[in-house]
């Protein structure tokens, strides 16, 4: 890798062909709006498209949805449930993609408080996903009037849709020659909607790649104009296999071309009290980043070294937790390698800045061979999956196949993890050349796993599969007689259908439920307990690993219902913090988004009913899933991976704590005894140790044994309609 | 019949004098032991902590002469961090 930092204004021009590719366009619908700003976070109305009967329709945001679901990923929530039935599966045209910012989003006092929330029938999981995502999209969207917008339908061909607040219009355009890849598409889309060089910054666009059209993995890709780069940069709706049925729509792209920025276009109850909080934790960051978590710098790749240094990188398919190259892609490769010194922020007014750029990418592989292009990260999911967990430390190939992943529009989460199980049924003989059409997938064979990405892009080979999946992939290899059921299950990182994030959860129970016991499926944004249980021991009971369990994913579905960032929550520090009670939940900055909602909404916002509003949205969610006939503690069970050594191999890797654990927790003297019995008997004692857990966790959330909303809580939370109490009732609650 | 009845106290007061206790886990002690000693011996290289000695909150800047004695009950607690 070199160690000069590139010119990075310099990358490939995509642009030439630009005016050939508007004159191709056709408008198919044309459709006025009045333009608005919100008042107090709210516009009160949302934007519906059906793109079978290209129809645009307005809707009012009623004073109740803002008051059970609030906004973000509640909104999603209700809009879905609404528009889908129990059997609508996420290739029928009722699905829909869901995107509403909140009513914090668009703020500018404060970091990290940009985001946009996505909701849809997940191809992988079947239940509703939900994504937290930077770029410019959602808060520009609810600058020209808008709290949300559903798109249902499937186009008939490759369409943009373009929301122009300022011009009033809403356009619904053919678009047949722009590349669907996302780094082309989105830079050619924002220099041919924008008026003007000054005008770019205020055209954000949401498109996902050729990888999200013969996948279950596929993300979406939201743009913002990153003015100094000269280049329109990509945050990623990642999870769940949202780009999938983006381009399932046969939607190429969404552009949203809204007013120039200023302080409140909000139109906050308190503008005052906003800057007050938002002011002290800007001093926070510039005063402490440096010494605390560097994200100026390095992003969340400054985990990297952490994780390994704490055996919770996952190596090998989550086999192990560290390994002697994991310096080959920690911070401080990173820190060379991003560019320094410009702004990051993935939203105006993030001080954070941690959307770390590596600008200068020469291309390698693939149909971009040769070009010169800014790769957006890697982060640390990308750093740990993509590489490590494949056994691949090398720094530029994971550049490659994270820029690839990212401009396919390829879920950089799911890919790793699912490309590490592939590596490890071709160690156990699972795979083999034959079954991969000739790919060699030994650890670390960082040209197998781009071929595996360019197969997905092109929709053919072993990609085919391997896109499908880490279920899927366990289903085909067992009717094909490739493969134990039983080991795939073990090994197979994955719960409800999703592909675990890049923990290793195995020595933290609470982890354990903090991946298997999430509604969507097992994405470390409701919960990262693995310090505070593991290291620190500060959750020694099964009920205080439930008060952990109900509190934080709590706490931190409530970023998803207002259009904020978790980071500048917990990756800065107070310097005061740890003189505070309960030092890990931050409490100044939990009073500063008291203070921040209660400024924007007029609304006093406490903490506690930060809980509850989340309480309501999590509770309907779960309910949600239940009417999709998942939702239950038999969709809570995670891979043994998850939970204890399934090998030999691994049992031997960390022997010394397993059998400390025998001999002190189980009472069982582990000398003399075989690898397998001890293997058995940890299995055991781990996964009684899970189900009751379960048993903690569910009556701390007013759940059944089976993990079912009682009547009690969903009325005491306001979700008690009909349906939802039909749906509880028929269940048990 | 115990053949040496205050064997184990007197074991536990030779350990003491040897050891300290980290998040609850053992840890050899010597002479001179700082905090940052503490951290080195247990990898611990996570920046967002919280270390207390006895009880007594360790500031962060304090960590290269903050002594440790022997027998001391040390606290390092890890917030969270990450995406």
């Amino acid at each position: 890798m070199s160690t000069t930092t590139p010119d990075y204004t310099v990358r490939t021009n995509y642009t030439d062909n630009l005016e050939e590719m508007r004159a191709a366009h056709k408008v198919l619908l044309e459709v006025p709006f009045t333009a608005s700003e919100p008042q107090r976070g709210y516009n009160m109305r949302s934007l519906h498209i059906d793109l079978t009967t290209l129809t645009v329709t307005e809707k009012k945001v009623t004073q109740e949805m803002v008051d059970t679901f609030v906004g973000g990923r509640g909104f999603g929530l209700w809009y879905l449930w609404n528009a889908t039935t129990p059997t609508t599966k996420w290739n029928d045209p009722e699905n829909e993609i869901v995107i509403s910012p909140g009513p914090i989003a668009g703020i500018t006092q404060y970091p990290g408080t940009g985001k946009s929330l996505v909701v849809s029938i997940s191809p992988l999981t079947d239940i509703p996903i939900d994504c937290n995502v930077g770029g410019y999209y959602g808060p520009l969207l609810k600058f020209c009037g808008f709290d949300a917008l559903e798109l249902q339908g499937k186009a008939d061909r490759e369409v943009v849709i373009l929301v122009d607040g300022p011009r009033g219009v809403i356009r619904i355009e053919e678009a047949p020659l722009e590349p669907a890849d996302s780094h082309i598409c989105s830079e050619i889309f924002t220099h041919m909607y924008a008026e003007g060089p000054t005008d770019l910054k205020n055209v954000s666009v949401v498109s996902a790649g050729k990888g999200s059209d013969h996948s279950l993995i596929g993300c979406l890709n939201f743009s913002f104009y990153d003015a100094k780069r000269k280049a329109a940069r990509l945050k990623q709706a990642g999870r769940g296999g949202v780009g999938t049925v983006f381009r399932d729509k046969k939607l190429k792209a969404l552009v949203v071309r809204g007013p120039v920025i200023k302080a409140d276009l909000n139109h906050v109850a308190d503008r005052a009290r906003i800057q007050k909080v938002g002011s002290v934790i800007n001093k926070e960051i510039h005063d402490l980043d440096a010494e605390q978590c560097n994200m100026k710098r390095q992003g969340t790749a400054h985990l990297v070294e952490v994780m390994d240094a704490y055996d919770l990188l996952p190596v090998n398919n989550f086999q192990y937790g560290n390994h002697p190259d994991t310096k080959n892609i920690a911070s401080w490769v990173w820190d060379k390698r991003f560019t320094q010194g410009i702004p990051d922020g993935c939203w105006y007014g993030c001080t954070m800045s941690c959307s770390k750029g590596a600008d200068g990418h020469v291309v390698k592989t693939g149909p971009y061979k040769g070009d010169i292009v800014t790769v957006d990260g890697p982060e640390y999911e990308n750093a740990a999956g993509l590489a490590a967990n494949c056994g691949i430390f090398d720094p530029d190939w994971l550049l490659e196949v994270n820029f690839y992943c990212d401009t396919y529009g390829v879920d950089t989460i799911s890919y790793g993890t699912l490309c590490a199980f592939a590596m490890e049924c071709w160690q156990r003989g699972i795979l083999n050349a034959e079954r991969t059409g000739g790919l060699d997938l030994s650890w670390g064979n960082a040209e197998s796993q781009m071929e595996i990405l360019h197969q997905i892009a092109r929709g053919g080979g072993f990609g085919l599969i391997a896109g499908q999946g880490v279920r899927k992939m366990k289903q085909i290899f067992a009717e094909r007689g490739w493969g134990d059921m039983q080991l795939m299950t073990d090994i197979g990182m994955e719960v409800k259908g999703l592909e675990y994030s890049q923990y290793q959860s195995k020595e933290s129970l609470a982890q354990q439920g903090g991946y298997a016991l999430t509604n969507k499926g097992p994405q470390h944004d409701e919960a990262w307990l693995i310090f505070m249980d593991m290291v620190n021991k500060h959750l020694p009971t099964f009920e205080a690993k439930a008060e952990a369990l109900h509190y934080f994913p709590l706490f931190r579905t409530w970023f998803g219902l207002h259009g904020l960032c978790k980071l500048p929550w917990n990756d800065i520090e107070p310097a005061n913090n740890a003189e505070q009670a309960e030092p890990a939940k931050v409490p100044e900055h939990v009073y500063n988004y008291c203070e921040i909602a209660s400024g924007v909404t007029g609304l006093e916002v406490t903490k506690e009913k930060i809980i509850e509003q989340s309480e309501k949205v999590y509770n309907f969610q779960r309910v949600f899933n239940l009417r999709r006939g998942y939702g239950r503690r038999e969709h809570d069970w995670p891979p043994y991976r998850s939970v204890g050594p399934v090998t030999p191999e691994e049992y031997e890797s960390r022997a010394e704590r397993y059998d400390k654990q025998m001999l002190e927790e189980i009472g069982v003297d582990p000398a003399g005894k075989p690898v397998e019995e001890k293997i058995a008997i940890t299995r055991k004692y781990r996964e009684d140790r899970y189900r009751k857990l379960c048993d903690a966790v569910y009556k701390r959330r007013g759940w059944t044994t089976d993990g079912v909303p009682t009547m009690e809580t969903i009325t005491k939370l306001g979700i008690a309609f009909p349906e939802v109490v039909e749906l509880v009732q028929k269940n048990g609650g | 019949m115990d053949p040496n009845p205050g064997a184990p106290a007197a074991a536990a007061e030779a350990d003491r004098s040897t050891r300290l206790v980290v998040n609850g886990d053992p840890l050899d002690w010597h002479e001179g032991m700082t905090v940052r000693d503490v951290l080195k011996a247990k990898n611990y290289i996570f920046k967002l902590l919280i270390i207390t000695v006895n009880g007594t909150l360790i500031p962060r800047g304090a960590y290269d002469e903050a002594p440790v004695p022997a027998g001391a009950d040390v606290k390092v607690v890890h917030l969270i961090s990450g995406g």
